[in-house]
């Protein structure tokens, strides 16, 4: 630079002009399809604006015209991380406006394939943020242990994602034979795994530089702004709707919901860790309670979903005994199986608004029925959508490189906040 | 009785045109097999996860299902620096567009690999705001079919693509 | 509180609520509908602090048209409480509570991007989901499901390709 201008900007006579920078749709430091429209001073974001709806899906207008049944394949791939809370939320919801509940044994089988998701969904977070902040190898460990997930998964399920496996009225299959030993051996394995993600980055000075005093979202904003979840556990809130409005039998369960008062990245990736802990306690404690046998689905004729499941030689269809019955045994089932299949469950007309607690937050669904046998209205309240509000609360007067740490500790789901 | 000769569904061509095609392709020399060998080698994908599939894509090239055995875990950013678009999730009518930028961005030898059902035909989503089939947008090559699809089935897709680059070359 | 003893709470202010399978619904008038949060948050045994979400529902045909719901609850007392106001279908606006509770910032762009509802003195109303130019409020009932002929954004509608363009 020349003498003068040098002069120039220590007298501050050159204009300051401020860069917009976009940051998405496409990018490999957002979660999912995010676009971040920044304005950078320097280094220093000036303002922040995301700009969502890059995977809007239409998944709600879509279920208005589908039967109740095949509402539950729809909503599971809203929040596609998270696909049991989805189902779980929409069936609790159809089954308070149909006045039933599901037996016990589903009850327990729902909070442990809610848990073993939670558990799942925290390691592909700490996956991907440890990815995007540059701790690469944290991205294989993550997807490692997610692996054992997704196979008891796919051994209960048949799929290693969007399983369509809550059912309104309850699940529609049983656990397989060895699934409670696969169960118990991955408890008995992930504790030191969680312990080795500790020993890896939780004193990591880069990693602390990184998180700690990173993206404060202080408790009063938190909620003014409805976020929910861990953001809202790390400002000191313990808020967790497990607790707070217990479902599927939660107020039975001996857990802890971890709080953190720092209300920064370093206090979320703490909290979530913490999670995955208390979740595997309530794995275990619904592995004992499996132990029983039982119904896994309501005995009503008239609402539970009619075939009975098995595994066979080309994956999971219906048992041969059962195709015996209706083909040749029963002219009544062969008709009620054909009926539930076709139209489906008749809902009573009303309203109801069922909140979960899933990885990310409240998980709420507003459902609307206007007695036929198609939802008439079915609102998914993400968790993600409403979280999302805060990134400018967050990122604004922070470094440009921040944002990214801001935004990982946040752990939006773009499935669930475009849905 | 004269067989009718009808045009190739997918090709657009007469089996006659196919015919020329393939004996003009058994005569590629040894240069173009090595390039062809090469450019099937390392082919480095672009990162364009959208939805479900995007974690699927990711465990294919996380640990248990490695797609670095074909040098193929390196998910360039810039789409400048990639080659193959494994357009994996739902494409909304906002997200479309942007498709078509990072697709013209990447230079060519380029493919693009349609990743689950919803890329390749709208899946079930058919509705206002899904794009119903990528192809409407850019061209593809392998259609992996799938909701989402095991990162077996990726990876079968990723091979059969191999094979395509191997004996066929860039242009078809 | 159970919704029974909220319902009989809120009604001592306002007689139109209704309690249905343990919810409780209050159905006020969109000119009501600012006024009466303050007191639904400060009064000591409703404590309905917390916004959790703002949506409608469409019922074409019939007066009122769109219904749009608040789903409030309380952080230290565990209630709900639906706030339910009905828009008629000419002029369908009804007051923004970003100024009560700013998370109603997306919930309100979100349902007017779907219904086309109003939200006065929202700071930003504009689509949120959908892109920027699209015509036509998706989820009313009126709107079609779509999906027979895609629209690529910008105008063209490319054919499929079965040759590549090299």
């Amino acid at each position: 630079m020349s003498e003068r201008e040098v002069d120039a900007l220590s007298t501050g006579e050159v204009r300051q002009e401020t860069m917009i920078v976009n940051m998405g749709p496409q990018h490999p430091s957002t979660h999912g399809v995010l676009r971040l429209l920044l304005e950078l001073d320097g280094e220093t974001v000036v303002s922040c604006e995301p700009i969502i709806g890059y995977l809007h899906t239409g998944i709600e207008k879509n279920t208005e015209y589908r039967t109740w049944q095949q509402g539950v394949t729809f909503v599971t791939r809203a929040d596609y991380l998270s696909p049991f809370f989805n189902e779980t939320a929409y069936c609790l919801a159809v089954e308070k406006l149909l006045g039933i509940e599901a037996p016990p044994r589903a009850q327990v089988l729902r909070v442990l394939f809610m848990e073993m998701n939670r558990i799942a969904s925290h390691l592909v977070w700490l996956a991907t943020a440890g990815m995007e902040l540059g701790a690469v190898s944290v991205m294989l460990y993550g997807f490692r242990e997610r692996e054992t997930i997704l196979d008891i998964f796919e051994a209960a399920t048949g799929l290693r994602m969007n399983h369509a496996y809550v059912r309104i009225g309850g699940v529609v299959m049983d656990l397989p034979d060895g699934g409670l030993d696969a169960i118990g051996d991955f408890t008995a394995m992930m504790p030191g795994r969680i312990r080795e993600y500790e020993n890896l980055l939780s004193r990591n000075p880069i990693w602390v530089e990184r998180n700690a005093g990173v993206g404060v979202l202080k408790a009063e904003t938190a909620l003014g702004l409805g976020v929910t979840g861990p953001v809202l556990r790390s400002a000191g809130v313990a808020k967790d709707v497990r607790r707070d409005e217990p479902y599927c039998g939660y107020e039975t369960y001996e857990f802890d919901v971890p709080v953190r008062e720092t209300a920064d990245c370093y206090g979320r990736f703490e909290l979530r860790l913490e999670e995955m802990r208390e979740s595997l306690r309530i794995v275990e404690q619904c592995s004992e309670r499996l132990r029983e046998p039982g119904h896994v689905m309501i005995e009503d004729p008239k609402v539970a979903w009619p075939a009975r499941l098995e595994v066979g030689s080309d994956g999971i269809g219906n048992a041969p005994s059962y195709v015996t019955h209706i083909m040749e045994e029963s002219m009544e089932a062969l008709i009620h199986h054909f009926k539930m299949v076709t139209e489906g469950v008749s809902v009573p007309a009303g309203e109801v608004y069922v909140p979960v607690e899933s990885p990310r937050g409240e998980l709420g669904f507003y459902v609307v029925s206007d007695g036929g046998h198609r939802p008439y209205r079915v609102k998914i309240r993400d968790p993600s959508f409403v979280n999302l509000q805060s990134v400018p609360a967050m990122v604004e007067g922070g470094l440009v490189a921040d944002a990214i740490a801001v935004i990982s500790s946040l752990d939006p789901v773009m499935g669930g906040v475009d849905r | 009785m004269p067989v009718e000769r009808v045009q190739g569904h997918l090709t657009g061509r007469t089996a006659e045109e196919s015919e020329e095609e393939l004996k003009r392709g058994l005569l590629m020399t040894s240069l173009d097999k090595a390039v062809n060998w090469a450019r099937k080698q390392s082919m480095w994908p672009v990162t364009f996860g959208l939805a479900c599939c995007a974690i699927e894509m990711m465990a294919t090239g996380a640990g248990d299902y490695d797609l670095s055995r074909w040098g193929m875990e390196l998910f360039r950013a810039s789409p400048r620096q990639a080659d193959l678009m494994i357009v994996a999730g739902r494409v909304s009518q906002k997200m479309a567009p942007v498709l078509r930028t990072v697709y013209d961005q990447m230079p060519e030898p380029k493919w693009v690999i349609s990743m689950g059902v919803c890329a390749s035909a709208g899946g079930m989503f058919t509705n206002y705001a899904i794009v119903q089939g990528v192809d409407t947008i850019v061209p593809v090559d392998i259609y992996v079919p799938g909701c989402p699809p095991k990162p077996e089935m990726l990876m079968y897709g990723i091979l059969r693509l191999h094979e395509k680059v191997r004996t066929e070359g860039h242009a078809s | 509180m159970n919704a029974q003893e909220l319902a009989d709470r809120v009604g001592e202010r306002h007689p139109s609520v209704v309690v249905a399978r343990q919810e409780a619904t209050l159905t006020l008038e969109r000119t009501e509908l600012l006024g009466a949060l303050a007191p639904l948050r400060d009064d000591p045994e409703l404590r309905l602090d917390f916004l959790s979400s703002i949506t409608a529902s469409d019922r074409p045909g019939r007066d009122p048209r769109f219904w749009v719901a608040y789903e409030l609850y309380s952080l230290e007392l565990r209630h709900r409480l639906r706030v339910k106001v009905g828009l008629a279908e000419d002029g369908a606006s009804v007051p923004s509570v970003t100024s009560v509770f700013p998370t109603a910032n997306w919930l309100e762009r979100e349902t007017y991007d779907f219904y086309g509802i109003v939200f006065d003195g929202h700071p930003d109303l504009r689509r949120i989901l959908l892109p920027d130019g699209w015509e036509g409020w998706p989820l009313r009932k009126t709107e079609e499901l779509g999906g027979v002929n895609t629209w690529y954004h910008g105008g063209a509608f490319i054919p499929p390709v079965d040759r590549r363009i090299t």
